[in-house]
């Protein structure tokens, strides 16, 4: 059971000029394997994981599923969006159950399954609510239960937390880390935020942008339960974010005024040039 | 209070100075008396029978018929990038216009009225039910595409539960559509009906008949809106949260 990315590429026709979102990606992913891709707004790190779902088709390449080529999206691919993406005609535990509806099964047991779900998010209290009715945190909550009850191997994650309040975040993200230890799912996660990557993946990915490429991978060997406030945590993230920087700074560049620079005050005007750290 | 004013105005302007004949200027005792005897000698409850049973079935059919164009439309580009002008062309066209039309088809009977009822609000059902769809967050279909909903299983569990808001108000405008041609249809060409018994009273010159009459169409419509339309909606207004401003 593994997931392949082969020589992935991805070219969105404007009405003038060609963007080149994606370009030839090619990455394995281990079954059962956290992997967070990480890269500046606008790299293509989510028209990656939407052309992994099937939502969008790839323009070169392909992707394989155990040997099989996606065609298309499914419920062997669990997504969960940014925004929660629940319906608001349903109440909770009917969305919680609407993946099991699609695939037929009987209502008892959907129902059954639904609330184990609920109850690993903490939210059977929920279970009658209309979504209006619940906040942003519980909301991801519930769309987070309505993915697992897929009972995908793969869960894909597009900033899941990216829309909430870091308290909320801080807990979600702990969670999260709880149940992938007991669903032992493999999940790629989608995010620009460096310090949710080293805390939840086995691996990071980050991604340059235009084109959309592989940068670097790195292997966080961290012990877990990980906790955000770790100090071995704080040094992966300012290695990482060294990476980082320098392709915020392009994309940043190539939307703002030529004069714009990051770090105007600073005697290293580059990532290269250093004073002698790391002796 | 409104009925104070008018009564006020009543006899200020026909008694006092006489700016108005009585013949055209109907006092709200003279309406509320006539009401009672339309509802004595049963005219007023046949004319609302009759009148009922025709906007049943123009309306039934031209949310039948509709609701098919209009999905029809959203599924195949084609038809949409041809249709939809016609359609909104058709849409503005007043129903009375039909009429002739009508007459021609069926001559002067129910099936005239029953065909401008339906052709009155085709097209506005048509075009709520279009435009409830495209409105659709895509977020939702993109959501049910992973859950393994697509074609008319992600139709019907999907698109038109959340195209529902739209729809609803688009049937309401079908309703009030409806009821104009209605009324232009049984004032043209009725033997009974509402509309046929507000131009007796025209011919009668009794402006308390038509004035009554108006009334009654006031208050069948705001019923038919506040029972049906009104709890449907109210009832979607609150699984979504839209009441929460």
């Amino acid at each position: 059971m593994s997931l392949v990315i082969e020589n992935v590429g991805k070219e969105f026709a404007a009405r003038h000029k060609k963007t080149h979102t994606l370009d030839n990606i090619n990455l394995e992913i281990k079954e059962g394997e956290f992997v967070c891709i990480l890269g500046p707004s606008g790299c293509g790190k989510s028209t990656l994981l939407n052309i992994i779902a099937g939502l969008e088709g790839a323009s070169r390449g392909r992707i394989l599923l155990n040997g099989c080529e996606v065609k298309g999206a499914g419920p062997d691919r669990a997504v969960m969006f940014q925004e929660s993406a629940l319906f608001p005609w349903l109440r909770v535990v009917d969305n919680v159950e609407f993946g099991m509806k699609m695939a037929g099964i009987p209502k008892q047991q959907r129902r059954q399954k639904a609330l184990k779900y609920l109850k690993m998010v903490h939210l059977t209290k929920f279970q009658k609510s209309f979504i209006h009715e619940l906040s942003g945190g519980m909301k991801q909550r519930v769309s987070l239960a309505r993915a697992l009850t897929l009972d995908s191997k793969i869960l894909l994650m597009d900033e899941p937390f990216a829309a909430l309040d870091s308290q909320t975040k801080n807990i979600l993200q702990l969670e999260l880390q709880q149940i992938w230890w007991e669903t032992k799912k493999t999940v790629i996660f989608v995010t620009h935020n460096v310090e949710e990557a080293v805390l939840l993946a086995d691996r990071v990915i980050v991604m340059s942008a235009n084109p959309g490429r592989v940068k670097k991978e790195f292997d966080i060997q961290l012990a877990r339960p990980r906790h955000i406030e770790s100090q071995d945590l704080s040094y992966m993230v300012g290695y990482i974010l060294k990476e980082l920087k320098e392709e915020v700074e392009k994309v940043a560049k190539s939307e703002y005024d030529s004069d714009w620079h990051i770090e105007k005050d600073s005697v290293l005007p580059d990532a290269d040039s250093n004073m002698g750290a790391g002796l | 209070m409104l009925i104070v004013i008018w009564e006020l105005a009543y006899r200020i302007g026909v008694g006092v100075l006489g700016i108005w004949k009585p013949y055209t200027f109907p006092s709200p005792f003279s309406v509320f008396t006539t009401l009672v005897e339309l509802i004595g000698d049963n005219t007023l409850g046949i004319a609302i029978a009759a009148s009922l049973k025709r906007i049943a079935a123009g309306y039934f059919i031209s949310v039948v018929i509709g609701m098919a164009m209009g999905l029809v439309i959203v599924r195949f580009k084609y038809l949409d990038e041809n249709l939809s002008a016609i359609i909104l062309g058709l849409q503005t066209l007043p129903s009375i216009c039909w009429l002739p039309f009508a007459i021609l088809w069926y001559g002067l009977n129910e099936s005239a009225i029953i065909f401008v009822i339906a052709v009155g609000s085709t097209f506005a059902v048509t075009i709520a039910i279009e435009s409830g769809i495209k409105n659709v967050n895509p977020l939702y279909v993109r959501a049910a595409r992973t859950m393994g909903a697509s074609g008319l299983k992600a139709y019907w569990n999907v698109i038109i539960p959340a195209a529902l808001p739209g729809v609803i108000s688009g049937l309401k405008q079908g309703w009030s559509f409806a009821w104009r041609a209605l009324m232009a249809g049984e004032m043209m060409s009725a033997t009974k009906g509402l509309g046929q018994v507000l131009m007796v009273g025209r011919d009668l010159a009794d402006i308390s008949q038509v004035m009554a009459v108006m009334v009654v169409i006031i208050v069948l419509g705001l019923a038919v809106d506040k029972l049906a339309f009104g709890r449907l909606e109210a009832n979607v207004r609150q699984k979504w949260g839209l009441d929460r401003a």
